[in-house]
């Protein structure tokens, strides 16, 4: 697929349609079904969908960038008349009666639904192994996960199905899987897209983003989501006087060989092309992962009781123990974890404070293999789960604006990404920040 | 209530529930408590000069 603006372009010149984009799509999910990334494929819809909007352009009628654009939907959004599965059978019997926000944005601006896309159960996880539909795979390597919680999404973005996929982030869920299948994911700031009619993990924290193929898309879905679909991607920031910083202490401490390899070669190029990188610390790095599980583990808790006593079978096993480890989490604790967030807010704050963004990588490791618990990191065998988490989380805590560009793969092919982050509430900027940065650090 | 003292009794809860696979993780929280509880962002009532956390 190419990008949707020049998608846009060949429509509007009538060398294209959105039907035969959709047909595309549809061709493209029977070519890649071993991936598993779909939980429904609304093929009949879509073509009708993608009939009205040509119709409309032969009418004259231009809703704008979106118009006639397939996108693929995380199955934890409400799509009218369609289930939202979050892929639990928790969910047995769920049809939405209307679309959430987000989604309604998105067809106002004339996007074309082509299916509803796999995720970790109820998005607790971070490779998509535990779905009631089976786990989601990675298009570079089936054996691997294609991450998650929004592993469908970028799995089927990275096979080539759409122009752009929804997900949702409350440690990671968005960049992850963009970083594990080689695509743009951008988790915007905490509270600027709806997240009503989303099946919610933590109310506190969840965000909803699009996984496209290039920054310029992401700038193009974001806006349409926030209900402004036809505000064209902004110009990218000049290279030279660009401040960046680096997260070094605790952020890259532990990095897979090829990962660390991939980001200081991002890095030297930013350099030479006259971007300032300095090195900064957050104080309270260390503490990231135990404020963000108390914060996470009990707003989920709370969300789930209903059902952990009324039907626990239909969860799967491991998300279903997660579920209730945050049933024993005490309200002390809870309230130490808020003390913690506004802490990490206030150092994420003040380390922008003289820096354009914050640079990271955004897994320190590439996809794991499914089924795999623990992974080796330089030597160390650590937990899939924490590893997939530590470079993400901090950022759905404190709010921040941050998005994963492709960096360089490893020796054997597998993708890298590379975290910008901004200030709250200037996810714009951060937009211009990463379309400035994105061909230097894929190294094209 | 310390967190052993947390730990021992959820891990008690979690038996009587029919539960007894929760006991690893509820393992792996304690250390996770312990870890925030150490913190030197939490308020102490017997030393209570540290910055207030803002809203």
């Amino acid at each position: 697929m190419t990008g949707i603006e020049d998608f846009g372009r060949r429509l509007r010149a009538r060398a294209t349609t959105s039907l035969e984009a959709v047909e595309a799509c549809l061709r493209r999910i029977e070519e890649t079904r071993s991936l598993n990334a779909f939980t429904l494929v609304m093929a009949d819809e879509a073509r009708r969908q993608a009939r009205q909007l040509d119709d409309e352009i032969a009418a004259g009628r231009d809703r704008g960038p979106l118009h006639g654009v397939p996108v693929t939907i995380k199955d934890i959004l409400d799509i009218r008349g369609v289930p939202t599965t979050a892929s639990s059978r928790v969910r047995d019997g769920h049809v939405a009666d209307r679309d959430c926000p987000a989604v309604m944005h998105l067809r106002i601006a004339g996007a074309v639904f082509i299916g509803k896309t796999n995720l970790h159960e109820f998005a607790f996880g971070t490779t998509n192994e535990d779905s009631s539909f089976g786990p989601a795979r990675n298009p570079h390597d089936e054996t691997r996960s294609p991450g998650g919680s929004s592993g469908g999404s970028g799995a089927s973005l990275a096979a080539g199905v759409g122009f752009a996929t929804i997900g949702t982030d409350t440690g990671g869920s968005i960049r992850i899987p963009a970083a594990a299948c080689g695509v743009v994911g951008l988790k915007p700031t905490l509270g600027e897209v709806s997240v009503e009619g989303v099946v919610p993990l933590s109310r506190t924290m969840d965000h909803v983003g699009p996984l496209t193929n290039g920054v310029a898309d992401a700038c193009l879905v974001y806006h349409a989501l926030l209900g402004d679909p036809t505000r064209r991607p902004p110009a990218p920031v000049p290279m030279h006087g660009l401040r960046l910083a680096v997260l070094r202490p605790h952020f890259c401490d532990l990095l897979d060989h090829d990962v660390r390899e991939s980001f200081e070669s991002a890095l030297n190029r930013l350099r030479a092309a006259g971007v300032r990188i300095d090195d900064i610390e957050i104080r309270h790095a260390a503490d990231v992962a135990a404020v963000y599980l108390h914060l996470v583990l009990s707003d989920a808790a709370a969300y789930h009781a209903k059902t952990l006593e009324t039907m626990p079978d239909r969860y799967c096993p491991a998300v279903r123990l997660r579920l209730e480890m945050g049933r024993y989490i005490l309200a002390e604790d809870y309230v130490r974890a808020l003390a913690g967030r506004s802490v990490l807010t206030r150092e994420v704050d003040a380390a922008l404070v003289q820096h354009d963004a914050l640079v990271l990588p955004t897994l320190p490791i590439p996809a794991p293999t499914i089924g795999a618990s623990t992974v080796d990191v330089s030597g160390r065998q650590e937990p899939v789960r924490n590893v997939m988490l530590r470079l993400t989380q901090l950022f759905d805590v404190t709010g921040h604006p941050a998005i994963s560009i492709p960096s360089e793969p490893t020796k054997s092919g597998l993708p890298t990404g590379l975290q910008l982050v901004g200030g709250r509430h200037q996810t714009d900027a951060l937009l211009r920040v990463a379309l400035a940065c994105e061909s230097l650090v894929a190294g094209r | 209530m310390t967190v052993s003292d947390w730990l021992q009794s959820a891990i008690a809860d979690a038996n009587r529930r029919s539960l007894p696979e929760l006991k690893a993780v509820l393992e792996a929280l304690a250390r996770a408590t312990t870890a925030l509880r150490a913190a030197d962002f939490n308020d102490d009532a017997a030393a209570p000069r540290g910055p207030a956390p803002s809203r």
